[in-house]
Formats: C-alpha cells, structure tokens, sequence
C-alpha cells in the first residue's frame, strides 16, 4: 500500500465521476494518506481462514408471496428530473446522427 | 399558550393525558411546537417545516381524540423525521446541495406507520450531509447549535434531531444510525436515543448511506418514549428485504424497574483513562454503582478487537456509500449542472457542484478501497475484521445480559474544533461504531453533566434483545433523576 498523490486521488475521481481542482486534488491526497494510514493498523491482525461479514445480522432470503402492485405512476416518477419529457428523462445526445 | 409549551418538554404519557383528558387539543401542541420552532430558529435544528398540513392533520386527531378514538400513544403528537427519511410530497434534502429541490414522490416506511398511529409531522430536522459527520456541521443550512451551550455542537449526523428533543421543541424525533449517528448526538445534547437491532426498523424511504450498517431509530427524554416510539416504527416490511421477519415485542409492557438478577459486562477496553474526559468516566462508574446497589451484577468483560473499530468501519462504511451515491448523477432527480458538454461532463459537475467536501472525501476513500488492486487489502480485510468484532460481542455476552460503557469519550465538542481533521473527527465515534458492525441495538442516555455538558451512557444488548437495554435504562430513570435535566433557560 503505498502514499497516496494527487494523480491517485485524480484517477478515483474519475471512476467516481467527481472533478476536482489541483488544491482539492492535494489536500484529498493528504486526508486519505492520513485516514489509510490508520487503516494500515489492520494489517496487523491475522485474518486467515476468517469469513467476511457482510451484514450484521444473518437472514435467510425472505420470501413473500408474488402478487401484482401497483407501479409508481411514471409521470410522478419523473417528477423529480431536472429535465424530462413526457414520461423519459433527457440526457446529453450520446451517439452521433447518421449521415 | 403556556400550558401546551410547557407540555411539549415532557413526556408522552402527560401528553396522552392532557390530550385524552381535554386539557390541551392536538391543534394547540401543535402551534405550540410550530412557535417553539420558530423561536428557537438560530440553534439551526429543523431544516423545514409544514405547518398547513400539520395544522389540519392536528384537527383531525383533535376530532378523533374527542371521540375517544385516539390510534396510538403518538396521536396527535408533534415529531420531527431527519431530513434522510422521506415523506411524500415533502423535500428531503439530507443537508445536501445535490438535493436542495427533491420533492419525495413516497413515503418511507416509518413515515406510513407514524402517520397510521396519528403522529403529526411537523417538520425535518437538520444533519451532516448524507449522515456523514459526527456534528451536524457539514449542512447546507449551518451547523446545528447545542441547546446546552450553543458554541457547542450537537454531534451528529442526527444533531438536529437531539437538539430539537432536548430543546423542547417536539417529544420524540427520529434519526439514523450508521456508526453512532443516533447515540453520539444524544449522548452530546443529554436526551435519549435508541439503535434498535440491524433489521428491526424498515429502511424503505430511509436515503441510502451504508446499507449493512444504516438503523432508523427514536430520541426521546424517556426510556419509555423511546420504547413506545419503537413500537409504532418497528416491524418486518416485504420492501425491506433486510428487514427482520419478528414480531414487534411490546417493549413498554417490560419496563417493571427490575434489574435484580442481571449481569452487567464492561468490557476493559472502554474504560481506559487515556484521551478519556475524566468527568465522563466518574458519572458513568457512578451509573453503574447505582445499577449494582439495585441488584443489578457486573463482570468485566473484553472485546479485544474494539482499537480496529474505527478504521474497519471508515473502509466499509465509505464502501457502501460510493457505490450508494453513486445514483446521484443529475439525470433521474436532483441537481444539474447547466448546458453539460456531453453526458460525462453531466455526472461530472452535477456531482461535483452538489456534494460537500466531506461527502466527496468518503466517495472518495470508498471508490479508493473497492478499486482494483486494493479491494482485497482493503475491503475484503475490513470485512473479516467485522467478523471478528463480532465474535468480541457473542464472547461476552456468553457471560453478561448487556454491556454498559461511556456513549462517546468525550461531552460535545467545540463548533470548528475539529471540522479540520477528519480522522479526529472519525474517532469521536470510537464507542459506537462497532455496535453498527454487529448489528445490535444499542441505547444512549443521560448519566449526569461534566463540566457543565451532559454525558452519555451507552447501554448495549445482544441481537433483537431491544427489552434489555430499554428496561435496565427505564430502571436507571426511576433510581437518578439525570434525564429530567434540562438545557440552561435561554442558552
């Protein structure tokens, strides 16, 4: 695991589709190097043979009957959209028109 | 006025009382509530309001109650939700800019079942960002003020929530809970708050923040309160598949004042000295002699994996939330940014300009752990040690009913203090976060001041054992009268 720079913190940026300026690139680079540093304390504790917990509290897939309910009205449903029309959410064109 | 103000500050059984035996009508407890908030606007604690239709609904209850029809102990009764729990037809910002114009299309489960037991929503009640914050100071709407002393935070994320319980503005409001966001603030803000089990409450309508660790539970000034509260919100719901398929106990009914005849564990690890507030160490040994000269026995136990709390939550925690938040992208609801070049350029500034700079920090931190090449030494480590901090838990309570220790380190810090270094900020949470991580309930409750500040008592149980603690904590009430302290007039 190592120190962590502003190019490693402008790389998860990206995957995680936030833009940052260069001094919020540094001073992120330097809360995580800080935040992962007291992370590391986990290497010392052995974990082989360990399962992962992924829930605190075990289920067994519940089931429930498979009757038919009401959908969200779509025009509520896109009620919200900053834009929409009719009942689809408007995006940025993403595929060129042919010709 | 006067008589329904003063009714606000306390307890759900005298507003039953006064509401059941016509001295006060719900439509005047209501306006009651409605001015306090007003008048207290500048601790900052409710974010809105909705006066209109929390006016008529209170009519309603008035009428149902003068018929002798009231539906529940909550009928006709003013309370608050966080701002993350959705009410159809109402905002749910979660303090955030990224939701400054969300107008909820549904209900949250708890917010149908409150309204079926005649609750009267009055409004929503500030918190960090997207429940990221452990004092109400990452918020659109300003940090939320401590009503003990208002240069003090509230702790968080549910600050607004306690403070608006301990400044007698509502009875009862509702919080979240992810890594102590319902007990830390109660501890700071000297009111009662309660974790109910994983499982326990539906999370439908709750906005996602960490979705293994994320509990909705009540503040209230009582024990009791809370428990009644439970009772209403509580329950399985087939659109919460992690919900658990139990009946709803009727907690109140255990409330007998009896701790004779349990154990007690307190786990050494709590009680170290070091960056301990001494005050808060003296009012909690003090709590639990009073326990023990009630018959109540203790045993020391050990949950040695308690030091790895902090940093197994923050990577599992921040996990769940990139992959959570990662449906804010400007397209289906929320903010956008203007003119988008393409639809990158879309999710990238509709992202950027809505989240705050701790909401970024932990999408940042959870996208970082999962990425390729660090998943396993990351996450899949965090994951195993929560099983071990699990096992910590089922080791002791082979030999205890319930585990009692200090709420938080410290009474509620300064406003600022420490808003610029994030891991201290983190580690105000190192009592609490390991509950989240096994699942189990877990209540705060006044022991006493320090220096002015109330201290937490954070009572632990095992697994859907919610009777426990709320018992051992009603029978703490009736032996001490810490939960009647009130704020100082005025502050």
């Amino acid at each position: 695991m190592s120190t962590i720079g502003p190019e490693d913190v402008a790389y998860v940026a990206q995957l995680a589709r936030l833009a940052l300026t260069e001094d919020e690139a540094r001073a992120m680079a330097r809360d995580l190097e800080q935040i992962l540093g007291h992370v590391k304390s986990l290497d010392a504790l052995d974990t082989e043979g360990v399962e992962p917990t992924a829930h605190g509290f075990e289920l067994a897939t519940p089931m429930r009957p498979d009757h038919p309910a009401e959908p969200i009205d779509p025009e509520l449903a896109v009620s919200n959209a900053p834009a929409a029309q009719g009942t689809a959410f408007l995006v940025p064109k993403v595929l060129e028109e042919e010709g | 006025m006067g008589q329904a103000e003063d009714l606000l500050a306390k307890g759900l059984a005298d507003q039953r009382a006064a509401l059941d035996g016509g001295d006060v009508s719900a439509s005047a407890l209501v306006d009651a509530s409605l001015a306090r908030i007003e008048a207290t606007a500048s601790l900052s604690a409710v974010v809105s309001t909705r006066p209109d239709a929390a006016r008529a609904e209170a009519e309603a209850a008035a009428q149902r109650i003068a018929e002798g029809g009231a539906r529940s102990v909550l009928d006709g009764v003013p309370i608050l939700l966080k701002d993350n729990i959705v009410q159809a037809g109402e905002p749910a910002t979660c303090a955030s800019r990224i939701l400054e114009n969300f107008v909820s299309p549904y209900d949250a489960t708890v917010t149908e079942k409150l309204q079926a037991a005649g609750a009267i929503i009055v409004g929503r009640a500030n918190m960090d960002e997207f429940a990221m914050g452990s004092s109400t100071e990452n918020t659109i709407y300003g940090a939320a003020h401590n009503p003990w002393d208002p240069t003090k935070a509230c702790g968080g994320s549910s600050g607004g929530s306690a403070a608006a319980v301990a400044a007698g503005l509502v009875p009862v409001a509702l919080g979240s809970d992810t890594g102590g966001s319902i007990r830390q603030p109660a501890g700071c803000c000297g009111v009662v708050g309660l974790k109910p089990t994983y499982g326990r409450v539906s999370r439908w309508g709750l906005v996602a923040f960490a979705s293994s660790l994320d509990q909705i539970g009540p503040f209230g000034r009582s024990v009791a309160d809370c428990a009644a509260t439970l009772e209403v919100i509580a329950g399985y719901d087939e659109r919460d598949s992690t919900s658990v398929p139990e009946d709803v106990p009727k907690w109140t009914a255990a409330l007998d004042g009896e701790v004779a005849g349990l154990t007690i564990g307190l786990p050494e690890e709590y009680f170290v000295e070091e960056g301990v507030d001494p005050g808060v160490l003296a009012r909690v040994r003090e709590a639990i002699g009073e326990l023990e000269s009630a018959g109540a026995k203790t045993v020391p136990v050990s949950l040695p994996h308690t030091e790895h709390a902090i940093a197994t939550y923050y990577v599992i925690a921040t996990a769940e939330a990139s992959s959570n938040l990662a449906r804010f992208d400007g397209v289906r609801y929320g903010r956008r940014a203007d003119r988008p070049e393409d639809l990158q350029d879309l999710y990238m500034r509709s992202r950027s300009e809505g989240f705050g700079p701790e909401v970024k920090r932990r999408i940042l931190l959870g996208t970082y752990v999962l990425s390729a090449g660090y998943y396993d030494a990351y996450y899949g480590k965090a994951q195993r040690v929560r099983t071990l901090i699990r096992r910590d838990f089922d080791r002791a309570f082979a030999s205890c009913d319930l585990i009692v220790t200090p709420t938080m380190p410290e009474t509620a810090f300064g406003l600022g203090e420490k808003s610029d270094d994030p891991l201290s900020m983190y580690l105000s949470d190192v009592y609490t976060t390991s509950v989240n991580l096994a699942g189990l309930p877990g209540l705060s409750m006044p022991c006493g001041l320090s220096n002015g500040m109330p201290v937490g008592l954070q009572l632990i149980g095992k697994p859907l054992d919610e009777a426990t603690i709320l018992r051992v904590g009603d029978a703490f009430e009736r032996l001490t009268d810490h939960h009647s302290l009130r704020p100082p007039e005025g502050a």
